[in-house]
């Protein structure tokens, strides 16, 4: 009888056994990609490409036009594009530094030290997973209300700081640092603050960058803060800029169209580029994600 | 000589333990903790963002569940028709795919796997305009000029005001978008199976590889499976923001009013604090049961 023998995960080289797994893909890889080649497409197409009937989906004379209006309309609404871009960064670079210095510290803490109210931590965060953020938009209002943030920088930043999932995935990496490494360190006279940074850190780079590719899709593309918190235009999120040009009086003309398929294109291609550079760290990490 | 280890002993208190925790907790509990139960004690009040709340007891959940006909014909059917294809029906899908990728070699796989997740990326939400194009509601739209080139109709569809096709295409952009953390988890759960288990599963007479997914694979990787469970519908729920994007709040005779949009609705646009506290609160429990149904199937006793 011939035994199946049990297969492979993760195959060295093409099998024809494949050949069915690809069948099943690759359709769905198609559909899923279409979409983002279509925003592509769009937003290099020239005025005319934008107007044809019927409509095309392939440029065939691609532009820089899109992109230049997308630059003229916001100088012509008073704040230069340069603000926005400036405000963005600004809020993106601040929360993911602080986001990712404050849950590594903790996640050494939870993993590796002994205090009282340890596991009870733990447990809030891994329920935290479960809170859809959108659910409590209103109370979260009330609170950057009165603590008296409402239209400044902070009101951007402090609320998307902590990341229950950023957490937990450091955490489940940090639990794989052998212990005996920081006991080794302990007996040479070590401080927890000297293994945090010396030892922790080091060891956890996959996680922390999975941390921050998290932290930062939050932030770039976060819009509860500029449509909620903020009321002064000047201190608003390129996210917020981009989302006006997206909204239903300018998509309306063909000609927004294509504006608006720039600025999709502008806030997505960071994301993209972040993931492709730490792709590998991100599998590295999910490899611990499990929740026991 | 042996020292006690400093580290793993129950015994050892290091109280500087709170200072490494304590700028994560602090900004935890104001801004995620504090929200979560104002949510639960605002439920039980009547408040309309400018004078104080006044206590209504379990008013707002009753007028919910009996008088909110909106919520109960049009909002929580289609909650749960969204949850259930979206949330689940995604977690599935989600499951095959990263278990079909497994089964490639690594190039091909890490290109697929991009190109799946990146969707998720754009947290669905700022690719709004994307949609709106694509479903445009004359004959210059996208979906409207192919299926008119196919025949399958002659008149173009006037979609994102549809009361038939709204939800379909909430669905089906929701669907677009599952691919994300908990999908790149499973992967990664899968790639890590221990590969004897496998041999060992074929000896005791594992016939095929469905039978290795259902014996072998799945039980050997629940905590990854249970992440991802958790991820996929808190990013569906999520998501369902891009309904009231897409058609305006209420969207047209509520077709794809979902429960976030409900407590948008509630919130923000009747400044009816407290009712849409108990409808947030409604959100939260129904997460819950999906999350116990999670642990259920994949949690490790």
């Amino acid at each position: 009888m011939a035994a199946y023998k049990g297969h492979r995960m993760n195959p060295d080289k093409f099998e024809r056994g494949q050949i069915k797994i690809y069948l099943f893909v690759v359709p769905l890889v198609l559909i899923t990609g279409l979409p983002i080649v279509f925003i592509v497409f769009h937003a290099f197409k020239p005025m005319e490409e934008l107007f044809a009937f019927p409509p095309k989906f392939i440029t065939t004379h691609p532009t820089l036009d899109n992109f230049r209006k997308l630059f003229k309309a916001s100088r012509s609404a008073g704040i230069p594009l340069s603000k926005y871009v400036f405000n963005s960064v600004l809020i993106t670079v601040v929360t993911v530094f602080a986001s990712l210095f404050f849950s590594t510290a903790a996640a050494y803490a939870l993993s590796k030290l002994k205090f009282k109210g340890r596991s009870a931590m733990l447990s809030i965060n891994q329920f935290a997973l479960m809170f859809v953020p959108v659910a409590v938009m209103i109370p979260r209002y009330l609170v950057v209300n009165k603590l008296g943030l409402i239209d400044s920088y902070w009101a951007e930043i402090l609320p998307l700081i902590p990341l229950p999932v950023a957490l937990f995935l450091v955490k489940q990496f940090v639990d794989q640092v052998p212990d005996s490494l920081i006991e080794a360190a302990y007996m040479d006279g070590a401080k927890e603050f000297q293994i945090y940074r010396k030892i922790i850190l080091p060891m956890i780079k996959p996680a922390i960058a999975t941390a921050a590719i998290l932290v930062f899709q939050q932030v770039w593309t976060n819009l509860e803060a500029a449509n909620y918190y903020i009321n002064d235009d000047g201190l608003k999120s390129l996210a917020f800029y981009m989302s006006t040009l997206t909204s239903t009086t300018t998509t309306n003309t063909v000609a927004g169209q294509g504006i608006s398929a720039a600025a999709s294109l502008i806030m997505f291609l960071p994301n993209l580029i972040l993931f492709c550079i730490l792709q590998k760290n991100v599998m590295n990490t999910m490899a611990h994600s499990g929740i026991k | 000589m042996f020292k006690k280890s400093k580290v793993g002993s129950k015994s050892h208190f290091n109280k500087n333990g709170y200072f490494f925790v304590f700028p994560y907790a602090a900004l935890f509990i104001v801004f995620i903790l504090a929200p979560v139960i104002m949510a639960v004690i605002l439920s039980f009040t009547n408040f309309n963002a400018i004078q104080f709340p006044e206590a209504v007891g379990l008013l707002n959940y009753i007028n919910l569940i009996t008088s909110d006909d909106v919520f109960m014909q049009y909002v929580l059917p289609n909650t749960v028709k969204y949850a259930l294809i979206v949330g689940v029906g995604g977690y599935v899908l989600s499951f095959l795919l990263a278990w079909a990728l497994a089964n490639m070699t690594k190039v091909p796989r890490t290109i697929f796997a991009l190109i799946l997740y990146s969707p998720s990326m754009t947290t669905g939400v700022a690719m709004t305009v994307l949609w709106k194009i694509m479903f445009t509601g004359d004959q210059t739209g996208y979906i409207n000029s192919w299926l008119m080139d196919i025949g399958a109709i002659n008149e173009p569809i006037i979609w994102l005001v549809s009361t038939d096709y709204l939800l379909p295409i909430v669905i089906i952009i929701g669907l677009w978008s599952s691919m994300g953390v908990g999908f790149l988890a499973i992967l990664a759960g899968l790639l890590n199976v221990d590969e004897s288990l496998y041999e060992a599963a074929a000896i005791d007479g594992v016939k095929n590889r469905f039978q290795e997914m259902i014996y072998v694979t799945i039980p050997s990787m629940k905590p990854q499976m249970l992440f991802a469970a958790v991820m996929q519908i808190v990013g569906a729920f999520q998501n369902g923001q891009i309904s009231t994007l897409l058609a305006g709040n209420p969207t047209p005779q509520y077709a794809a009013q979902l429960i976030v949009n409900h407590i948008e609705d509630y919130g923000f646009i009747r400044y009816e604090m407290g009712y849409a506290a108990a409808t947030s609160v409604a959100l939260l429990l129904i997460v819950q049961v999906f999350s116990v149904i999670s642990k259920k199937l994949f949690g490790e006793e």
